[in-house]
């Protein structure tokens, strides 16, 4: 037994020594409790300390010692006792201990999410009751037979009804935390319940919700819809407004909620949604008379495919297919959508092309897809501005092309002119310099110069693309030559005596020849027949216009809008200093020329009203001079200021430039100073952990020597007694 | 063509077979004439098939015709000298040998009748190997004259037939430019060139004083299309390419020598322009005019009653005289009185909008870069661009704003009307009279650019920026404005979207529908319904 213990004592110090020896003992993987790595328990569990860890390790060694010289020498004992009591005091938590107190832990927790479960089961049970205490009336008041066919559905709309924020925070938490929720289902049902229509059911609900968020109109627009739309879609129009008051109040009471509610609400609505995606197919089956639009559209991804998916459909419907559309793609669902939503929008627009080229021209159609071309332009300002700029500029380019093959062109059809009206809704034409806007003005100039007006369609789309102009610089009042000489030239059809004009017309009127009559009223007695119409603008595509009294009226409606502009233009260009001068012949033209006596008292009291406000004379003005230069000033020897700093170099020109920079200098130092930290704890660490078995080693080397000392003595004593015994 | 096989089998079949069957024939027929003059009467046979209603077979003979006669030219069985009528032959106690001589000339003369007729012919194959047909008669006549010359003095070549050729060609009813390209591959010949060129002054003095000077704007068109197709050679030794080669003397030939051409060509054109022109040839001959024309003319001054009398007209046609009178003055010294005046009244509203518009303001720029022009006549200008300004589309004006800077640069004491600090703050009327004609009298140096500052309103940045350079003082260096002059709205256009722009501003308002917006004005006249 003794030589045993030898052994064993002989190796721990000789283990010590070696490591001693190795100069980067931290490293080592030496380190083992019960033989298990010591890295391995650590990944574990964090709570058990490396550092207590190998005083365990220590201390079970020494303990071994102490126990196995039991009462050897009593100062070796009472050294031992005392470590020992240090030892427990130092030592926070035994393992078991901590294992034990994890397991407490995540039973609390399970034991917390059984009772959140069981909280959303009686909420629900809670919702359903109520709803169908409400149901029961619904169905009385409304006795109509398709409410059987979508129970599940209008439930759904009315709760979200009924408790506004509580749906609301049930599409957040839904929508922010699905991957959750799908976990949660799991447990709830026992079962993984087809993600997808899930998903789809939720986007839908997400989705009404937004088309709320992003469309301010959306009340006017409901407005209708109720009144064309069966009940089922009045149902989700009014969910939309329960969505958006559901929305804000959420934002006043989010503090207040707690995350467990939301959690029982995701279960909850999630089983929801589930029902609702077969009652949309139940729907789809249904042959009733009311065409039911499905819920989710793929984005097309061809024109021709946007063209099937919106052909046959009444505007509404359209417009309703293109909303659900984008929202079933909105970029923030799939990394993809962006592309495809920035393609639908071309698509889009080339659909508003073709609708507006059809005969007759489908404008209510277009109309109704304006909000949608309007959000999605919002969306992606930079590809809508692509999209318009080679609209414009194809058009422009084969403009160029017949004027060089043919030296005159057609005017542009109605496709084109709705494309220059978008533009004017969807971006600021009264920018200095806009990529869209710009060229957009020179494409009105270009035709308002270059082509050749020989019909009264010519002459309705020159006038489209004048009240374009007008409305173009009406904020900017910046002026626009072209549309003045094509107003005059138009006011020039309308005289019936052509020689001997006080004015000049140039490019693309004439002032005699074929088609210079365009606008001459045939028989004076129409104008006791006309009345202030607005024209409708598919005659800019193609006439109808059969008998010559309407088409004299139509003449009348011209001749009267063209003066109506150039009110409008004299009103706008009263500032510039060439103003007399640049209405002066369209003056000659209205007092000496047009026949404004044959025409309704109406358009005579606006041709009233122009010529007295340009007067004959033309107005004063102060000679041109220079603007007075500002004075050079002196050379001060003021220091330069110039901005510290958090770096040295002064990198980059504009101001992201230098924000950019500033956060990579930043962020390098950061980096720099973590990366230092790190390496001084762990030499810290290092450091003490070294000391620490240094001391250990000498503390048991002291304990090996007095051990040794003892059994000498004692070997002395008995051999003395040996001796003595012998003597 | 043919038609087709279901319908009428057999026509088809008989088609295909008169079709060998007329190739057959002809090229039988052809070589027979020339195997044995006992086939004689053959040829008869050839030549009705130039008559014939079907174009391949009207080709093919004159095709056959063209070999036929070039052979017995070569073989010298055609008469020479005075033909005497056929009548006369039986009469006449003559050789066999003579009669078919006879004979066969008549013949020619018959087939060179049809050949000439058929240059009418509406398919232009048949008018292009009747033609080339022709045209084999020509070398042929010209190495073997039919006429008995004296050699020393007169140099062969068919000038009857040319002449002949001619009318053809110029039809007063047809317009020719097809064959008349066509063509061009002979006038490349320098002896065919120069008979060519006296053949069309005759014609033309001939046509237009039966027509009394009237205009005829086919036949005008066609001698116009001939005429521009002609080149000649810029130095003598390049002239090398005859048709017919003469055996001697060949240095004295009038139309071996350049300068001969060069009359030859001015008379022609003279004799051409003489005449009343249709108002769209004028700007087509003025076009080419300067640096086509006058270059191969001998004595280009001549030029100057033509380009007086267009310059004159008015619009774009006086524009594009400018050029030509351009030329005169710069380089064969030519005086023109009241230029400037004239110049100064050539400015339109309508200046901005014609498309010869950038030569106007590159010529315009040469006339008005002399700095010893009076500083009233410059003023004038700049005045007058600047009121017709107002009304000119942004391409123009990206042209006429730096062209005033421009002019303003050049003669400094004209900076008055963009810089006058002595009458600073009083306001005035504008003293400039735009309907005077003499630029001396309209006041404009006492007027003031205000449309310009008109301008720095201009929905154009571009434009607005340029007009706005008026209001500090003008650089010291001009503005190029050789690259703006052929600029055109869709390069202004591309200009605009090729500019990289990092954020693209979005209209504030919300669009709801179509016709509503915060500044509607269409909305205003217009209905969707």
């Amino acid at each position: 037994m003794g030589s045993e213990i030898t052994h064993l004592v002989y190796r721990s110090v000789m283990r010590t020594q070696e490591r001693k020896d190795k100069y980067n003992l931290n490293e080592e993987e030496e380190l083992t409790h019960f033989g298990q790595s010591l890295a391995e328990m650590e990944k574990m569990t964090d709570v058990i300390d490396s550092g207590s860890d190998t005083e365990e390790n220590g201390l079970l060694s020494a303990e071994l010692t102490a126990s196995h010289f039991g009462g050897g020498g009593g100062g070796g004992l009472l050294r031992k006792k005392n470590t020992g009591d240090e030892d427990e005091e130092h030592k926070p938590k035994s393992r078991q201990e901590l294992i034990e107190e994890l397991i407490l832990k995540s039973k609390q927790e399970k034991r917390e999410r059984q009772i959140q479960k069981e909280e959303a089961h009686v909420l629900t049970e809670k919702l359903d009751q109520e709803w169908r205490s409400i149901q029961n009336l619904l169905s009385r008041k409304t006795t109509k037979p398709e409410q059987k066919d979508l129970p599940e559905k209008t439930k759904i709309h009315s709760l979200c009804q009924m408790f506004p924020d509580a749906a609301c925070k049930v599409m957040q938490t839904l929508l922010s935390d699905s991957a959750h929720s799908m976990e949660e289902t799991l447990e709830v049902r026992g079962r993984a319940a087809m993600p997808d229509l899930d998903m789809d059911g939720k986007w839908n609900l997400k989705d009404e919700e937004e088309e709320e968020e992003s469309e301010k109109k959306a009340e006017d627009d409901e407005a209708e819809d109720e009144e064309a739309q069966d009940d089922d879609v009045e149902s989700e129009d009014e969910e939309d407004d329960d969505a958006e008051d559901g929305h804000s109040d959420l934002q006043s009471d989010e503090g207040s909620e707690d995350d467990e509610d939301d959690e029982d609400q995701a279960c909850d609505e999630e089983e929801l949604s589930v029902k609702v995606t077969p009652a949309v197919n139940e729907e789809k089956m249904t042959t009733e008379a009311i065409a039911e639009l499905p819920y989710t559209f793929t984005a097309p991804d061809t024109y021709t495919d946007l063209k099937n998916l919106l052909q046959g459909h009444s505007c509404d419907e359209q417009r309703l297919i293109v909303d659900r559309t984008v929202k079933c793609t909105h970029p923030s669902l799939c990394a993809g959508n962006k592309a495809k939503l920035q393609k639908v929008f071309g698509f889009l627009l080339e659909y508003v092309g073709e609708l507006a080229t059809q005969n007759p021209p489908q404008l209510k159609t277009i109309n109704a897809l304006i909000p949608q071309i309007h959000s999605l332009c919002q969306m992606f300002p930079d590809a809508a501005c692509k999209v318009m700029q080679t609209l414009l500029s194809d058009s422009a380019h084969s403009m160029e092309e017949t004027l060089e093959v043919r030296g005159r062109a057609a005017m542009p059809d109605l496709d084109m002119l709705v494309y220059l009206k978008i533009t004017a809704l969807l971006f600021p034409t009264s920018d200095f310099r806009h990529p869209v806007s710009t060229p957009a003005f020179l494409y009105i100039s270009q035709t308002l110069t270059k082509c050749s007006v020989v019909s009264l369609e010519d002459v309705c789309r020159g006038l489209v693309l004048c009240c374009l102009a007008v409305e173009f610089v009406s904020l900017s009042q910046r002026f626009f030559p072209e549309m003045l000489n094509f107003l005059l030239g138009l006011l020039h059809l309308a005289v019936p005596e052509k020689t001997n004009t006080g004015y000049v017309l140039v490019s693309p009127f004439r002032q005699q020849g074929r088609n210079c009559d365009l606008l001459v009223v045939k028989d004076s007695s129409a104008s006791l027949s006309w009345s202030r119409k607005p024209v409708s603008l598919c005659t800019a595509h193609r006439n109808t216009l059969d008998t010559p009294l309407e088409r004299d009226h139509y003449r009348l409606s011209i001749i009267d809008a063209c003066l109506d502009l150039v009110k409008r233009c004299t009103t706008l260009y009263t500032d510039l200093t060439s103003y007399s001068l640049i209405f002066q012949p369209i003056r000659t033209l209205l007092l000496e020329h047009l026949p404004a006596k044959s025409y309704p008292a109406e358009i005579q009291d606006v041709q009233k009203e122009i010529v007295e406000a340009i007067s004959a004379n033309p107005s004063q003005h102060a000679p041109l001079v220079f603007k007075k230069k500002k004075p050079i000033p002196l050379k001060l020897f003021t220091p330069k200021i110039v901005q510290i700093l958090d770096y040295g170099k002064k990198r980059g020109d504009t101001k992201e430039e230098k924000e950019r920079e500033r956060l990579k200098h930043k962020y390098k130092r950061e980096f720099k100073g973590a990366l230092r930290e790190i390496r001084k704890d762990s030499r810290f660490l290092a450091h003490e952990k070294l000391s620490d078995i240094i001391s250990r080693d000498t503390e048991r080397k002291r304990k090996v020597k007095e051990l040794y000392g003892s059994l000498s003595t004692q070997e002395g004593e008995w051999k003395a007694l040996k001796r003595k015994k012998g003597k | 063509m043919a038609p087709s096989r279901d319908s009428n089998v057999k026509r088809g079949d008989t088609g295909e077979n008169s079709q060998i069957s007329y190739k057959k024939a002809i090229n039988a027929k052809s070589e027979r004439v020339l195997q044995n003059r006992k086939h004689a009467n053959d040829i008869f046979d050839v030549i009705e098939y130039l008559q014939s209603d079907k174009e391949k077979e009207i080709i093919c003979a004159s095709n056959a015709c063209g070999k036929i006669f070039c052979e017995l030219f070569e073989r010298g069985e055609l008469y020479v000298g005075q033909l005497p009528s056929e009548d006369e032959i039986v009469q006449g106690d003559r050789s066999a040998k003579e009669k078919y001589h006879i004979f066969m000339r008549h013949r020619y003369n018959n087939c060179v009748e049809l050949l000439l007729e058929n240059i009418g012919h509406n398919v232009f194959q048949v008018k292009e190997s009747s033609l080339c047909a022709v045209m084999k008669f020509v070398s042929a006549e010209g190495k073997h004259p039919l006429q008995n010359l004296d050699w020393s003095e007169h140099y062969s070549f068919p000038r009857e037939l040319i002449l002949a050729l001619v009318e053809h060609l110029l039809s007063e009813k047809e317009d020719m430019s097809l064959l008349i390209s066509r063509f061009q591959e002979f006038l490349e010949m320098d002896d065919v060139r120069y008979y060519f060129m006296s053949s069309v002054r005759d014609n033309i003095t001939r046509v237009m004083e039966r027509n009394k000077g009237a205009v005829i704007s086919v036949y005008q068109n066609n001698v116009f299309t001939l005429l521009s197709s002609i080149n000649i050679p810029s130095q003598a030794s390049e002239m090398t390419n005859f048709l017919v080669k003469q055996e001697s003397k060949h240095e004295d030939w009038k139309a071996a020598r350049l300068k001969e051409h060069k009359r030859a060509y001015e008379q022609m054109w003279l004799v051409f322009l003489k005449y009343k022109l249709p108002g769209s040839m004028y700007k087509k001959i003025l076009v080419i005019l300067h640096e086509s024309i006058m270059p191969q003319m001998s004595d280009p001054t001549l030029m100057i009653d033509f380009l007086t009398a267009a310059y004159d007209i008015g619009g774009a046609i006086s524009l594009l005289a400018l050029n030509g009178l351009f030329v005169l003055i710069h380089k064969h010294n030519l005086d023109y009185p009241d230029f400037y005046k004239k110049l100064y009244n050539l400015l339109e509203p309508t200046i901005f909008h014609v498309k010869y518009r950038a030569r106007f303001f590159h010529l315009a720029n040469i006339f008005l870069s002399s700095t010893h022009l009076p500083v009233y006549l410059v003023a004038a200008f700049v005045k007058r661009l600047a009121r017709l300004a107002l009304t000119a589309p942004p391409t123009a004006l990206l042209i006429v704003l730096p062209f005033i800077c421009n002019l303003i640069r050049r003669h400094p004491s004209c900076r008055v009307v963009i810089h006058r600090p002595s009458a600073a703050e009083e306001p005035c009327d504008d003293p400039y009279v735009m309907e005077e004609e003499d630029p001396a009298k309209c006041h404009a140096l006492e007027s003031s650019l205000w449309e310009i500052q008109t301008l720095q309103k201009h929905y154009h940045p571009d434009v607005a920026k340029a007009a706005k350079l008026i209001n500090d003082p003008l650089s010291e260096s001009e503005d190029d404005i050789s690259k703006l002059l052929e600029l055109s709205t869709f390069e202004l256009m591309q200009r605009e979207l090729k500019a990289e722009r990092k954020t693209i501003p979005l209209e504030f308002d919300t669009a709801t529908e179509l016709l509503k917006s915060s500044k509607e004005v269409l909305g205003v006249h217009f209905s969707l319904e």
